[in-house]
């Protein structure tokens, strides 16, 4: 009950702030001079082609470019009727991309899901492999095990994401066969989703994944390493030890569950360096992300586009930091009951 | 008879160091009692954990035998693999630790954490388990054991914790309990109720108990036998009834001399004379506001300070005595202006006599530098409260620095001969706080207040962290500088023992209001209020003529409410702080 009324308080307060980093995002964008349509009609006319000219200026008006910042962000939103009525976010519609010519929902439509699925992938990695490596180390510290799997980390961590791409893409065809580049096998784009496709995207994922996960899986790794370590000597741990607790058992119900606050806690913060980290990689490794999309959005003024996925990546860090506060709750009673009768 | 348990040539040392405990020997029978009394450093924990295997890591037993006969099997504990180890670990032999707080899973309901020891070592259903803990909780004295096994540790105090520990070591019926320091962490009170429960379960179920202790007086009051333990090594064991009326070793005997003891007949002196203060409280009061449960609550209010007045006479000692959250230390920080009372409270300083008073609660910036240059204070852990990266130099001169006093070779001089008043060696200024020991430390931490020539030192438990043959010689150190300095203290303690042989005049916190006052004669010949008649009772004796009176103590240790009618408040009607006799003033209706 504490629980549910908890989620809700939280999913309100997250659209309070989604509402408002998109009036920041905007802003943003806005705040170089121009905008991708005044840049092209200035180059138009220097270059002295009239007839684009005519379109760009038919453009602007369509997408109310030419009328005060507000109100540009308000119809861009939905909460203002633009050239034809409410048509703005929270009416589904993403807008025209100027520099693509196509609407954006097009060119980021499948990518959207692709993202959330690479990034997906990668955390679900980071998790797996942070959490058994990171209670090794921490209970068999200073021995070989520690040491072994702290090079590791560090060798992650400090190799860039683009350089072991590369070579995990050389490797991986030569020895496993694996294929090279793109989510999927390029024959399959476009086609319904089927049994081969799937088989393909998954095959295509396995390089992506270790590549993104490395080095937030290295990181995970050491804090989860370091949070136990300080737990272990608790003396709460010693008092499950004169109880005669089994080790193992003991590790896992006692420390574990302490250290595991900070674990979950990073949730939030693990999505959006994921995805603003992938965008080299995923140009890199040639995925069909989001990522090479806003590079040439933000590069070119493509302001639909650019806020766009701003957006969509702000709108996955509240829904992550949700996440973490909920579990969070679940996971500690002190956070659940302080303060009750 | 074979003993329960006998430990035979015992050695444990640390990596490749020298032994740190040596030949220990002791051998405690079914049902009886064993303390092992000394300092911090005596190796008493090392040889209890041994027991149990649950040594830290680098320890190392390196020679001996621990020899535990239940029934007819005889086993050297010390033999055994960890598998064996944790078959009786919990089960036959059980234990509880000193931080009731620190030694529960935080995470974990009570209940679950106590039901594990028997899902561990016994065959049987959960609802038998259950059951089994609902019983036990009851019998440790709680009200409603549903709602405690329902319970989280932070939902609860340091006392009904240690009882939930006692459950959880008492649940599998074991032969023998070891409790390391059970009852330090606790106010005297619950200290004293705690160790009574032991007793009486001690008593129903038969088992034998090794209680680490460092007081003598928890002594006095629980063992049959007693061992003291010096740097390692045993200096004397014996009966604790001859043991503790004539002790052989000189060591024991030290202990004896320094342990702080209540007098029986306390010699007489007047009361203070109120007519040259230095320090004036009157009507403090002190809300905290606690984060309510939920957004559409109001905050809870907190009253710590309820209308405080205190008045410190000029070179005399006020004490303050409570337990922890008597608002006692609160009444420190707004004495010296780190905190703000509330409204129509106010703290005088007068700093000479017949100087004009301060007020310290409004005073601007230059003028509370000059109040600060006056009023010091000594705090509770030496520990934490000396900056580890700062040569003790530089501790001692910052507050030179800061009030701008002297060159500086002045101040470096003047540190030095501080340092030497305080009995530590002029040549120490270069080292850093952690080359010294808990009691050096107090000591620079006393140099450290004493730097400015202040007037009042606010002492905040200054002893209580540390052992008692190095309270006793801080206690001597604050006596010495007050008569040569002519200072004043304002002492907060939760011990009346440190308290009857410093302080001139005593007052005694409940719940943030002073229920009893009066200078330590009077008020130890003849307490009047049910909690200071509690407070006197609970502190354990070293002498086994003189037990804790559980009853008197059960008396006047519970809620204000159930106190007699005379005495009894609550959150709105208060009875006047009544003087009864001359210098005597008691919380009650007349």
């Amino acid at each position: 009950m504490i629980i549910l009324r908890y989620a809700l308080y939280r999913f309100m307060t997250m659209l309070m702030t989604l509402l408002l980093v998109s009036a920041l995002i905007f802003m943003i964008i806005n705040l170089p001079p121009g905008n991708y349509l005044t840049n092209q009609i200035a180059e138009l006319q220097a270059t002295g082609q009239d007839a684009g000219v005519a379109k760009a200026e038919f453009l602007r008006r369509e997408y109310a470019l030419d009328r005060p910042l507000v109100e540009q962000y308000f119809i861009w939103i939905g909460f203002w009727p633009g050239q034809y009525g409410f048509s703005g976010l929270i009416q589904g519609d993403f807008g025209w991309s100027f520099e693509f010519d196509q609407p954006v929902s097009e060119i980021v439509g499948q990518a959207l899901w692709l993202t959330v699925l690479v990034n997906l992938a990668a955390v679900l990695f980071v998790y797996i492999v942070a959490l058994p490596l990171g209670v090794l180390a921490a209970a068999r510290s200073k021995t070989w095990v520690d040491y072994t799997s702290s090079f590791i980390g560090y060798l992650g961590l400090a190799t860039p994401n683009f350089l072991l791409a590369l070579i995990l893409f050389y490797y991986g065809q030569k020895y496993l066969n694996l294929p090279i580049g793109g989510l999927m096998a390029p024959e399959l784009e476009g086609e319904p989703m089927n049994f081969t496709k799937v088989k393909s995207i998954l095959l295509h994922l396995i390089i992506p994944t270790f590549v993104i996960g490395t080095s937030g899986a290295a990181a995970m790794m050491q804090r989860l390493r370091a949070n136990m370590l300080d737990e272990l000597d608790k003396p709460y741990v010693e008092t499950a030890r004169a109880k005669g607790v089994r080790p193992a058992k003991l590790l896992a119900k006692y420390p574990l569950r302490v250290a595991l606050n900070p674990f979950v806690a990073d949730i939030g913060n693990l999505l959006p360096s994921m995805i603003s980290g992938s965008v080299l990689v995923s140009v890199v490794l040639g995925l069909q992300t989001i990522g090479p999309a806003l590079l040439t959005a933000l590069k070119s003024q493509d302001q639909f586009l650019a806020g766009f996925i701003l957006l969509f990546v702000a709108l996955l860090t509240l829904i992550g930091t949700m996440i973490s506060d909920v579990l969070l709750m679940l996971l500690d009673p002190r956070i659940r009951y302080g303060g009750r009768e | 008879m074979t003993p329960l348990l006998e430990v035979k040539d015992l050695r444990i040392g640390f990596k490749t160091a020298e032994d740190t405990v040596e030949n220990v020997n002791f051998s405690l029978n079914k049902g009886q009692t064993l303390a092992i009394v000394g300092e911090s450093g005596s190796g008493k924990t090392l040889c209890c954990r041994s027991v149990l295997g649950v040594l830290p890591k680098t320890a190392q037993i390196r020679s001996g035998q621990i020899l535990f006969t239940t029934g007819n099997t005889n086993t050297d504990l010390l033999k055994l693999n960890e598998r064996q180890l944790r078959e009786i670990r919990g089960d036959r032999i059980s234990m509880i630790f000193q931080e009731p707080m620190r030694s529960l899973s935080p995470l974990h309901k009570i209940g679950h954490q106590v039901s594990e020891v028997l899902e561990l070592h016994r065959n049987c259903s959960k609802r038998k388990v259950k059951q089994d803990v609902l019983e036990k909780f009851a019998r440790v004295g709680f009200v409603d054991p549903e709602r405690a096994y329902n319970a989280y540790p932070f939902e609860m105090s340091g006392g009904m914790l240690q009882r939930a520990m006692i459950a959880m070591a008492m649940i599998a019926k074991p032969d023998l309990l070891i409790a390391d320091e059970p009852t330090t962490a606790l106010d005297v009170t619950t200290q004293a109720q705690v160790l009574g429960l032991i007793k009486d379960l001690q008593v129903e179920t038969g088992m034998a108990v090794i209680l680490v202790t460092h007081d003598l007086g928890v002594v006095a009051n629980m063992a049959d036998q007693v061992v003291v333990m010096n740097k390692g090594k045993i200096m004397e064991s014996g009966e604790s009834r001859l043991v503790l009326s004539s002790p052989a070793h000189p060591y024991t005997k030290k202990l004896f001399a320094t342990a702080p003891i209540i007098p029986e007949t306390p010699e007489m002196t007047p009361p203070v004379a109120h007519d040259d203060l230095i320090l004036d409280m009157h009507n403090i009061s002190k809300t905290f506001q606690a984060r309510s449960t939920s957004a559409w609550k109001a905050p809870v209010l907190i009253k710590a300070l309820r209308g405080v007045d205190l008045q410190l006479q000029r070179g005399k000692t006020l004490a303050v005595v409570g337990e922890s959250g008597s608002g006692k230390s609160t009444c420190a920080r707004i004495a010296l202006g780190t905190e703000k009372p509330d409204h129509g409270g106010s703290v005088k300083f007068i700093a000479e006599q017949n100087a004009e008073p301060v007020e310290v609660q409004s005073l601007d910036f230059a003028s509370k530098c000059a109040f600060q240059k006056q009023a010091q204070m000594v705090f509770q852990d030496p520990y934490s409260s000396l900056s580890p990266r700062m040569q003790i130099r530089d501790t001692l001169t910052e507050p030179l620095d800061i009030h701008a006093i002297g060159t500086k070779s002045e101040r470096s001089d003047r540190a030095q001969e501080v340092l030497q008043q305080v009995g530590l060696d002029g040549n120490m200024l270069r080292r850093y706080p952690h080359a010294f020991s808990g009691g050096q430390r107090q000591r620079l931490s006393i140099a450290r207040a004493l730097i400015l020539n202040p007037k009042l030192l606010v002492c905040d438990e200054p002893t209580s962290a540390l052992d008692v043959s190095v309270q006793d010689q801080i206690l001597t150190l604050l006596e010495e500088i007050r008569d040569q300095r002519q200072l004043s203290y304002l002492f907060i303690s939760h011990d009346l023992a440190v308290v009857a042989r410093i302080a001139d005049e005593v007052a005694v916190m409940r719940q943030g209001l002073v229920v009893e006052q009066a200078p330590p004669c009077t008020l130890f010949a003849n307490p009047k209020h049910p909690y200071t008649k509690a407070l006197i009772a609970a502190q354990p004796e070293p002498d086994i003529h003189r037990p804790i009176d559980l009853d008197l103590v059960a008396l006047g240790a519970g809620a204000p409410g159930s106190w007699a009618d005379a005495y009894r408040f609550d959150k709105t009607t208060i009875p006047p702080l009544t003087e009864i006799e001359t210098g005597h003033k008691v919380r009650c209706y007349a």
